[in-house]
């Protein structure tokens, strides 16, 4: 169970399969509308599909492909294809579990591949059944699906080694990529069968699946499939392709957002030693050279105009200008409501501002195209096959079979890499050309072209009843709607995108009277809204779970102690609550002045976690974060190891952000640059942290994004709890700066005050 | 042409004396596990060593590098320190998407070469040059720690026969 449930709800505003998607969060939640829910989610076909025929023939035909995720050629390599892309999460090694666990084969023994571009094959259900990954989908999508996709291969292995011996199938076993015939003691490997298995039938209806009790990989720690070549260099990244023949770009487009190229000089340019050539985009221009070095100092010897367009005096104050009067004048449409607002009861209330965010991937945006008069053929790590695929087809205007497109390791996504617009450029680039082009971006290109996590402002606030519980909350956020451009047929009939009210619609909690409302606030034309790593519920799990310790702190009463009152009928959200407050030892003991916790608990992707972190605030107002005790139920873990990482990782990308990052407009584009601006934590900064897990054997949760939804309140709350303020607008070193410059006025004052009465 | 002495091999590259090592490395002689993250020596993925010292390569012009030892992360299995890191990252499972990790691991193999027994403040000093976004650092601090001293005590470790099959490069 996700969400309390003691109290009615008003059927009218709440759409029924809302209830059933919610379990599933984030993205998917709009996605489930869209396909339908349950139906759509059965998309991963362990069955060999009429799309495999040009798969098996672009793979040479392999002698055993009984499904689009399992090949098993002569010699017995078995070839593990991978329906999501790898960017650190872990998916391949999660993937490569499910299938191996039913396929019977040990890890030590299989490749993985990345898949081709095809929806049908490797789409994910739970995104609408685009190929595309995000949204903490993948393991969720996968679980059932690819066990079958296993077990199909399995069982045909072993009809076909039962053949050959002739005795009964159900008399055979598999272990470690042989069928064994345990009464004879006859082994065949899987290579040896697989001419045979792959030539008969397809089994019809579900195999039953392994029963737990007998998982050899599932729920046990493995290496990462992609360790190994991690290590030493040998990882192909998109950045990293090398096609004879090849030149590289870099770019610069306009720096105001929706501005356009006037002209450019590029006599100067041109001169330079190593630069091949100047092309003019209709908002951008890029210098092509032998070398990345001989395009950048081409790029900076351009002198370029441009037509700044209507943003071009656009700042952050006018940005959240709009957004204090959207969110005071807008017409809000209702995700929940549930009772009334009370007449009677103390009523406390705030508004929280979160800023708007970079990526920021390790691994700049680039590209590598090669069009040429018959085809295009596409180099690129991407969350987004089909959408890559699908610009080509329409820039060069040649048909889908002949777009040849090769993915990669991703060096990180973080939803950057959802966006096809790298794609777009480069293959605008490459057309202009008659060789394969490299487009890198600079890193300071990268930030100044994101497509941001949009900023939100959020009103809230709730009546306490004479306990001090909230008898009403009231929750309105406002702010831009990815969903509205990414895929706005997600978005319900009365407009409402569910990824703006992702965790703050439903909450853990039993609260008598809700509401929960967004206003949507479009961001100027050329600013576009990012996905960002933990999408709606890093936005709402921040305000929710900050204005809960607010109103514990209003209450007069301890966090913990106010959240356990309020979470009596949910066991499954009190229980990591009680595991993290036990393992940090909170109540017992004291810590040292300028020390604080600060709890933070939510339910985002299916998951449930719950981090109290430890940090302490120095006089200067600097945060250092000591040590972060996490509490989580993710459902069956299929890589404790992988789950461990991406509550480690998960919430470090949510510190750094918390306490640092957000992007600054001014004269219509982004200020910071790069990392001397844009910070992120370093290994200096990190705390230790702890993760304690509720074993069950529940279908698996969202781990990607988990951590990173939890962090920011978390360590704002701790924040609070060290030095007394309280923050409202992130980033938190910010509102430390400010609050720092307010104390120091103050006590100026007060020392004026004193002047002018020992005056008097 | 300057003539580059890269992982005991001498190359002769047509390289403008201003061109950073990490794009000579990359685009010129052909060496891609060297990374490009910011540019600006702020994060740390373009890491090689220079005569044994971990430097950023997007910074350090090729032109002041004549008879220098140049060494990268495809090399870093020829030292001592540096099979030693390689092996920790592996046994604790430290990478994640990763990018920044051969500038990781050539920073560390750096560090654990000339310091047996690295405290959390020398792991500091050493490693708050790398950035990386996925957020490794917890595990990094302890695949240092193991590499250094052997020691795996109350380490996240992930046995040696558990395997490591090949990966996904295309």
């Amino acid at each position: 169970m996700s969400t309390p449930t003691d109290t009615p709800i008003d059927s009218t505003l709440i759409n029924p399969d809302r209830r059933k998607a919610l379990k599933f969060g984030g993205l998917a939640i709009g996605f489930l509308w869209l396909g339908g829910g349950k139906a759509a989610l059965a998309a991963i076909n362990p069955l060999r599909q009429s799309d495999d025929a040009a798969v098996a023939a672009a793979d040479g035909h392999p002698a055993f492909a009984p499904n689009a995720f399992v090949c098993i050629d002569t010699d017995g390599k078995v070839r593990l294809v991978m329906p999501n892309v790898e960017m650190g999460q872990s998916i391949y090694t999660g993937t490569a579990m499910l299938l191996a666990e039913e396929l019977g084969v040990d890890l030590a023994h299989i490749s993985v591949e990345h898949a081709p571009s095809n929806a049908q094959l490797y789409g994910t259900a739970l995104l609408g059944g685009e190929q595309a990954t995000g949204g903490s989908t993948s393991t969720r999508n996968g679980w059932e699906s690819l066990r079958q996709a296993g077990a199909v291969a399995r069982l045909l292995l072993v009809q076909a080694a039962a053949a050959q011996w002739k005795v009964a199938a159900d008399s055979c076993t598999v272990e470690h990529g042989e069928v064994v015939h345990g009464a004879s003691g006859r082994r065949l490997g899987y290579g040896a069968l697989a001419a045979a298995a792959g030539k008969l039938p397809m089994p019809s209806g579900a195999i039953p699946l392994k029963d737990p009790a007998h998982y050899t990989l599932i729920g046990k720690p493995w290496r990462r499939v992609d360790a190994a070549i991690k290590v030493n260099g040998e990882a192909q990244f998109g950045i990293d392709v090398k096609v004879p023949g090849m030149k590289i770009a870099t770019v610069r487009a306009c720096p105001v957002f929706g501005g356009k190229l006037a002209s450019v000089d590029d006599s100067r340019a041109r001169a330079l030693p190593g630069v091949v050539a100047v092309i003019k985009l209709d908002d951008a221009v890029a210098v092509i050279g032998d070398h990345y070095w001989a395009a950048l100092q081409g790029l900076q010897a351009l002198e370029i105009s441009w037509d700044l367009g209507a943003n071009a005096h656009l700042d952050t104050a006018e940005l959240t200008r709009q957004l204090d009067e959207h969110s005071r004048t807008g017409k809000p449409i209702v995700a929940r409501k549930q009772g009334q607002r009370p007449a009677a009861g103390k009523s406390v209330e705030a508004i929280y501002q979160l800023p708007l965010l970079a990526h920021a991937t390790m691994e700049p945006l680039n590209a590598t195209v090669h069009v040429s008069a018959d085809q295009c053929e596409i180099w690129l790590g991407t969350q987004v096959p089909n959408r890559v695929v699908a610009a080509a087809v329409k820039l060069t205007g040649l048909p889908e079979e002949k777009i040849i497109f090769h993915n990669f390791f991703l060096g990180g996504g973080f939803g950057r890499r959802l966006e096809a617009d790298i794609a777009v450029q480069a293959i605008k680039i490459a057309k202009q050309v008659n060789y394969p082009v490299k487009v890198i971006w600079s890193r300071e290109e990268d930030v100044r072209q994101e497509i941001p996590r949009p900023m939100y402002y959020d009103r809230i606030s709730a009546v306490l009843d004479p306990d001090g519980r909230p008898d009403y909350w009231s929750h309105r956020t406002t702010g831009a709607s990815v969903a509205a451009r990414w895929i706005p047929a997600a978005l319900s009939k009365d407009g409402l995108d569910s990824d703006t009210v992702e965790c703050a619609a439903e909450t853990p909690y039993a609260v008598p009277n809700v509401l929960s409302e967004w206003v949507p606030c479009d961001l100027p034309q050329g600013l576009l809204p990012g996905w960002w790593r933990g999408v709606g519920p890093t936005h709402n799990l921040f305000v929710v779970e900050s204005f809960m310790d607010e109103l514990a702190h209003a209450a007069g009463q301890d966090p913990l102690a106010y959240r356990r009152a309020l979470l009596q009928k949910n066991p499954r959200a009190l229980a990591v609550l009680d595991l993290a407050a036990e393992k940090i030892g909170w109540g017992k003991g004291s810590l040292p002045p300028g020390v604080g916790r600060g709890i933070a608990l939510g339910e985002p992707f299916g998951s449930a976690i719950c981090a109290i972190v430890e940090a302490e605030v120095t006089a200067e107002g600097s945060v250092r974060m000591r040590r972060v005790v996490v509490g989580l139920d993710c459902g069956q873990m299929v890589n404790p190891s992988s789950v461990s990482a991406q509550v480690q990782g998960g919430l470090l990308f949510g510190f750094s952000a918390a306490l640092y990052n957000g992007l600054t407009v001014k004269n219509g584009g982004i200020v910071e640059s790069n990392f001397n601006d844009y910070r992120n934590l370093r290994i200096n900064e990190t705390p230790a942290i702890e993760l304690h897990v509720v074993q069950t054997t529940a279908s698996p949760g969202g781990m990607g994004e988990v951590g990173t939804a939890i962090a920011a309140p978390a360590l704002a709350n701790a924040v609070f709890a060290a030095c007394g303020v309280r923050v409202r607008n992130l980033p938190i070193e910010r509102a430390l700066a400010a609050h720092h410059e307010e104390a120091r006025k103050a006590v100026a004052r007060r020392k004026q005050g004193d002047r002018a009465e020992a005056l008097t | 042409m300057i003539t580059l002495q890269v992982n005991g091999e001498a190359h002769q590259v047509d390289a403008p004396p201003d061109m950073p090592l990490l794009w000579v490395l990359r685009d010129l002689i052909g060496l891609t596990g060297t990374k490009f993250g910011c540019g600006i020596a702020q994060c740390g993925a373009c890491t090689v060593h220079l005569d044994g010292q971990a430097v950023r390569s997007c910074v350090l012009p090729v032109g002041a590098l004549a008879g220098k030892a140049i060494s990268t992360i495809e090399t870093l299995d020829q030292s001592d320190a540096g099979r030693k890191v390689q092996q920790a990252w592996l046994t604790v499972d430290v990478v994640q998407c990763g990018y920044c990790q051969s500038g990781q691991l050539m920073s560390a193999a750096a560090l654990v070469a000339g310091n047996p027994n690295p405290s959390d403040n020398d792991i500091d000093m050493a490693m708050a040059g790398n950035i990386c976004r996925c957020g490794t650092y917890v595990r990094i601090r302890e695949a240092i720690k193991l590499a250094a001293t052997g020691h795996t005590d109350a380490l996240q470790v992930i046995p040696d026969d558990a395997g490591t099959p090949s990966g996904a490069n295309s």
